[in-house]
């Protein structure tokens, strides 16, 4: 029987046509664009059926905050304002998503620190906002260079954290989360992280869906909780709430609810492998030497790999995907037959390598760098560098200057 | 020489439109069906501070995006990125690699004789072209520097196209560009100097062009040949 609730094949107000998701990422012709980054965020969001976009400007995310802007004035968004601080926007997010709203929003670095108070808060009353993460530097001296310390901080929010390679994976992840994020068993936020500058200011070739086709709407009645209601538990928060009380029934139901955040996490993992078609993606798996990375560090680590091609140095490439869910399994499957596994990033601490070496046998295999802090960049000869000399082979590039 | 990926720093001052020539660059190369990525490197937005932008053109997929620390060409937009030292690096030319080229926006010669010789020692040719002389003759305002500095590294190196860069300066002025504050503001400014945006876009077609033809004639004259394409089907 057809579903007469179905919106499916009618037209919004713009005259897109509301389309089966799967068949508008996979089926629908597409359109190379030379576009930068930003760019990119509108011409997602533009096809994104989104209610509400809540913006503050913060370097190297403005761009796209406000080019959000032009498409809520030509009329593709519900509702768009500038909140008055991150920490405003992220709980006025909150706001319109327990209103059922779908929400977009964006944000960078000190922004993200700002606003972190809210990203548990909206895990655990399983709003599936979609937060847009531009990494750039947070410590102080000032930086807006690129930089992903911050996405350390968001892995134990209970948020999905996914990172983007690319200005494509944006584009295609951005309609997809949504997708992911609003299945009623997982129904929590999606971080979409990418490095700042290197893909939101990169102009690039990113192929696009037609424009006049756009997701179905966000039905808040799939939520595995009741929109605001102030009476039924877990979302009991604002009367009576169990922070007051100090008694068996309030430890029980925190316990129990941050398990059932984590387990939401964990079954957004089914969903996450059918659309991302993987939470990673390999190559050479059978290379002794190992190349494990997410974000910008996945491209620097494939120039790295045609380098050390052109000397006879076989590697192979891990891309994760997806920080959280985090692809524990696959890692392990993917790096079984490395002798060496070494984990370029844009940050000082190494999270990613402290993640591997606790999801692999034998970790003293995993090389924690070559690690850029502080917005500087990656050339890729620097990862063929480290990469030799660690093997005790003679270094190709003298590195004099910067990027040494 | 003819390599399989042409790396360019441009490196310039806050409000001379480094960014927005790597851009034009990288839209032109993307129009003559190669592979291209620009992306630009800046501080907080400021006028007169040190801004660079990197273009990267070549026959396959390019994935190495951020600086670029060992360019084929360098541009230098502004005299001070050598006298003052606004530069991401010192010398403003470290990194460049052997037979590379260095385009200077200069009515003189800026460097010491030392500079001189180390370039000399990696078979860099050093190329001076008073890119904001041409700019005031030929467009009227010094804000099209940008425009010759375009033409004088696709006259050397003919990366792209005068056709596709005519299109992709149509793509970049012709219609509504959205760029952070500072861009946009410049844009307006540089809109406000012509009549019609048609006259923008014919001046500065025109003052890429003479920048083209001036560097052309100096590559040829000096036997410089820097060439992106198949190394393989070349030999």
């Amino acid at each position: 029987m057809a579903d007469i609730h179905s919106v499916i094949g009618t037209k919004n107000k713009k005259g897109q046509t509301y389309t089966d998701t799967w068949k508008m990422m996979n089926e629908a012709p597409r359109t190379p664009s030379f576009y930068t980054g930003s760019e990119v965020i509108k011409e997602a969001v533009r096809r994104a059926s989104c209610d509400v976009m809540i913006a503050y400007p913060i370097t190297p995310q403005s761009e796209a905050a406000a080019l959000i802007g032009e498409l809520f004035a030509e009329g593709y968004i519900g509702d768009y304002f500038r909140g008055e601080s991150e920490f405003a926007v992220m709980s006025q997010c909150a706001g319109a998503a327990f209103g059922g709203a779908r929400v977009f929003t964006t944000t960078a670095g000190p922004g993200t620190m700002r606003a972190m108070e809210n990203f548990p808060m909206w895990s655990g009353a399983r709003l599936p906002i979609q937060m847009i993460v531009t990494c750039r530097g947070i410590n102080s001296p000032l930086s807006i260079q690129p930089d992903t310390l911050e996405i350390a901080y968001l892995l134990n929010t209970g948020m999905l954290v996914w990172h983007a390679e690319t200005a494509q994976d944006f584009f295609d992840w951005i309609l997809k989360g949504y997708m992911v994020s609003e299945e009623p068993d997982v129904h929590l936020p999606l971080a979409l992280c990418c490095d700042g500058f290197f893909v939101t200011h990169t102009k690039d070739v990113v192929n696009l869906t037609p424009a006049d086709m756009c997701l179905p709407p966000y039905d808040p009645y799939r939520s595995p909780v009741p929109c605001m209601d102030m009476e039924c538990p877990p979302v009991r928060m604002m009367r009576d709430p169990f922070v007051m009380k100090s008694n068996y029934i309030s430890y029980a139901t925190h316990a129990s609810w941050q398990q059932e955040v984590w387990a939401a996490v964990e079954r957004s993992r089914k969903h996450s492998i059918h659309w991302l078609n993987g939470l990673i993606d390999t190559e050479n798996t059978d290379a002794d030497i190992m190349i494990v990375a997410s974000g910008t560090a996945v491209s620097q680590g494939r120039e790295a790999i045609r380098l050390l091609e052109d000397e006879g140095v076989r590697c192979g490439l891990v891309k994760v995907k997806t920080l959280r869910p985090w692809p524990e399994e696959e890692i392990r499957e993917a790096t079984k037959n490395a002798k060496h596994i070494f984990v370029p990033e844009f940050n000082v601490t190494g999270w990613l390598a402290k993640e591997i070496k606790a999801t692999i046998p034998n970790h003293e295999r995993v090389h924690a760098g070559p690690h850029v802090c502080g917005g500087m960049t990656m050339p890729p000869e620097i990862i063929v560098n480290e990469i030799k000399t660690t093997l005790g082979l003679k270094k190709s590039f003298v590195m004099a200057g910067r990027g040494s | 020489m003819i390599k399989k990926r042409l790396n360019i720093r441009l490196s310039g001052l806050g409000g001379q439109g480094a960014v927005t020539a790597a851009h034009v660059l990288a839209m032109a190369a993307n129009r003559d069906g190669k592979f291209s990525i620009s992306n630009p490197f800046f501080g907080a937005e400021k006028r007169m501070a040190p801004a660079e932008s990197y273009c990267r053109i070549g026959i396959e997929r390019i994935y190495d995006r951020g600086e670029l620390v060992f360019p084929d060409v360098i541009q230098v937009f502004h005299p001070q990125v050598i006298t003052m030292g606004k530069s991401y690096t010192m010398p403003f030319y470290s990194g460049i690699k052997e037979g590379g080229v260095v385009i200077i926006n200069s009515d003189q010669p800026l460097l010491s004789e030392e500079d001189v010789q180390r370039l000399k020692d990696l078979n860099v040719a050093l190329f001076y072209i008073p890119a904001t002389e041409l700019a005031i003759e030929v467009a009227g305002t010094e804000l099209s520097t940008n425009m010759a500095m375009i033409g004088a590294v696709a006259g050397i190196t003919k990366c792209v196209s005068m056709e596709a860069l005519d299109g992709a300066l149509q793509e970049r002025f012709g219609k509504k560009f959205v760029a952070s504050g500072g861009t946009a503001s410049l844009d307006e400014a540089i809109k406000k100097k012509f009549a019609k945006k048609e006259m923008l876009l014919a001046k500065n077609l025109a003052t890429v062009k003479r920048g083209y033809e001036i560097a052309s004639e100096w590559a040829e004259k000096n036997k410089v040949e820097l060439r992106v394409g198949n190394p393989a089907v070349a030999a």
